[in-house]
């Protein structure tokens, strides 16, 4: 049985302009340790799609569909059921380290809570783990900077911390929702390695979400790809790379800029795609 | 800490002076003088009453002489109440002044962030609209109007409260007044309130702690009331001194015995003695209320701390 369903996911949004798609008709699926890439560019509605399946879309949004986790049907739970899935079996990474973390409290007391919260630990013992936990996502001299401010951090270090601040109740599933997009580049690489890492050691599924391909090549055994809320392919990810069959994925490898051919102009993606869409 | 708090109250130093001086100089340029009055008074003795008060010096010399004096705690005499000087008045009115002041206050912050934070955790629904609509009616309606309102409906129509006076500290006098001073200061305080927990309750770091499965309330205890507080906190000093200014008119409305009685008619009166006094005096609270709130930011804010 698979750890993740998800099966005609729609996530729509009330607006002062009428309702927005934000996703139609979202399916998936996810072994337990497996992984799969959501890709897509801004507006695709991956962030929102994976948003839903823990209950965290803002409030003009409503999702419908459907969405097993271990055998249960996890879409739209009320929240005091949804919080016993929160962080003790599905963990989130979000986009941005900066803003993410809770600038007025102390790294310990922000992850001792999740602790605390769902293991019923005392303080002491829950801030040994944090300790443990950061050591993990290699942070030097875990056990001093614990008691820091987040803005002693640097962002890097910030997303590690929210790494392991996910990690802390070894979620079944992790969802990073593009970890790496608000970070340089070389620490961009830092963060995948260790997410692989992890996922390794932990045997955690991830959902990873970014419009990154490069990371996904290395990274992920599904990809799917997703346009204006739709999925275009969803495929193996080394098939999707050899041979991409939708237009729009075409269009992306193009758009990746290689060392390897000398070009006068970068390619662009053309949205030509829809314009069939639309009259089939 | 510590480091921060010496240089927070050595700041204060010279804006104190700068306040005082300013203060000074400004009563001066207002015409008319403490010994004017319907019926001129013979050269003579105005003569000798000026000298007396030393308002025949250049003015200079007389700024001079009153800060040197005001270092050595003294406020001078008052030049209307010709048997008191500047501190004793103020002495008679302080302790009845700062303990409707800080009633209001008190009762006021606090019913405003409660009424604030209600109504940002349940916005757009019912209890967000009927505050966020008394709130308006507290902000809008001037404090000498809204104790005339106050004195008529409960004070003459309804008997519940007396209407004025004040019998030697009867609970049941001070009602009508603190209502009054609290209402717009709480006002203010909700709106404050209101506005900012709305702008956390969006924020990244909230939609954290909802997705590590944290109930609501712990979110809110503990990640969203803090950060909420702080554009509030930075308001409340400002927030005294609205109050007491306006607790000078409603001690005149409610025939209160505290400073504000003094004060306006001092101001009419053109007794430079005790207008300087009151005025100094409101500062010192003010600024001290001020350091107390900087104090208040850097406990609540980490980042403040180190700069």
């Amino acid at each position: 049985m698979a750890l993740l369903e998800v099966k005609n996911l729609k996530v729509d949004f009330e607006t002062t302009d009428g309702v927005v798609h934000a996703v139609r008709d979202l399916s998936y699926s996810l072994e337990k340790g497996g992984t799969i890439a959501i890709v897509g560019e801004s507006g695709s509605g991956k962030t929102q799609g994976a948003f839903a399946l823990l209950g965290l879309l803002p409030r003009n949004g409503k999702a419908s569909g459907s969405v097993i986790f271990d055998g249960h049907e996890i879409l739209n739970l009320p929240t005091r059921q949804m919080n016993r899935y929160r962080a003790e079996r599905i963990g989130i990474i979000f986009q941005d380290p900066m803003t993410s973390l809770n600038p007025y409290l102390r790294i310990s007391r922000q992850m001792t809570e999740v602790l605390e919260h769902h293991r019923g630990m005392s303080h002491s013992a829950a801030l040994a783990e944090s300790v443990r936990f950061l050591d993990a996502v290699r942070i030097p001299d875990a056990a001093n900077r614990v008691r820091m401010y987040p803005h002693e951090f640097s962002g890097g270090m910030r997303q590690r911390v929210m790494i392991a601040m996910a990690l802390l109740c070894q979620p079944e599933l992790l969802i990073a929702d593009e970890p790496t997009t608000a970070l340089d580049v070389t620490v961009q690489a830092e963060i995948i390695d260790l997410l692989v890492d992890l996922q390794e050691d932990f045997g955690t599924a991830i959902i990873l979400i970014t419009h990154d391909l490069g990371i996904v090549a290395g990274t992920c055994e599904d990809t799917l790809v997703m346009f204006g809320g739709q999925v275009m392919e969803h495929r193996k990810t080394l098939d999707l790379f050899a041979n991409p069959q939708h237009p729009y994925t075409q269009g992306l490898m193009a758009a990746i800029p290689r060392l390897d051919k000398k070009v006068d102009r970068l390619s662009t993606v053309s949205y030509e795609f829809m314009v069939g869409e639309r009259q089939a | 800490m510590f480091g921060y708090v010496s240089r927070r109250v050595l700041s204060a130093i010279p804006i104190a002076l700068i306040a005082v001086t300013a203060c000074f100089f400004i009563l001066r340029l207002a015409p008319g003088g403490p010994f004017d009055g319907e019926r001129a008074l013979p050269p003579a003795t105005l003569a000798n009453l000026r000298a007396h008060y030393n308002l025949d010096l250049p003015l200079i010399q007389q700024y001079l002489l009153y800060v040197w004096r005001l270092l050595h705690g003294d406020f001078g005499p008052s030049m209307v109440y010709n048997d008191f000087t500047v501190a004793q008045m103020l002495w008679i009115g302080l302790p009845f002044t700062l303990m409707l002041g800080f009633t209001a206050f008190v009762i006021g912050t606090i019913v405003g962030l409660v009424a604030g934070a209600l109504s940002a955790v349940n916005q757009n629904k019912w209890p967000d609209y009927v505050l966020v609509m008394l709130v308006m009616v507290g902000l809008v309606v001037p404090n000498f109007l809204m104790a005339a309102i106050l004195q008529l409906v409960f004070g003459v129509y309804l008997n519940w409260f007396p209407a004025g006076g004040w019998q030697n500290g009867s609970l049941a006098h001070l009602v009508l007044p603190v209502t009054v001073l609290v209402l717009p200061h709480a006002g203010r305080t909700a709106r404050l309130m209101r506005g900012s927990m709305i702008e956390v309750l969006g924020t990244n770091y909230i939609r954290t702690a909802k997705a590590k499965g944290l109930g609501q309330r712990l979110i809110l205890a503990r990640h969203a009331i803090k950060p909420a507080l702080l554009p509030v906190v930075s308001y409340l000093g400002p927030g005294l001194s609205y109050l007491l200014t306006g607790s000078l008119i409603v001690e005149q409305v409610f025939a209160l015995p505290g400073i504000g009685k003094y004060f306006i008619s001092a101001a009419l009166n053109r007794d430079y003695g005790l207008v300087l006094g009151t005025t100094i005096l409101y500062m010192v609270i003010i600024l001290a209320v001020n350091l107390l709130v900087d104090i208040l930011y850097a406990w609540l804010d980490p980042k403040v701390r180190y700069h």
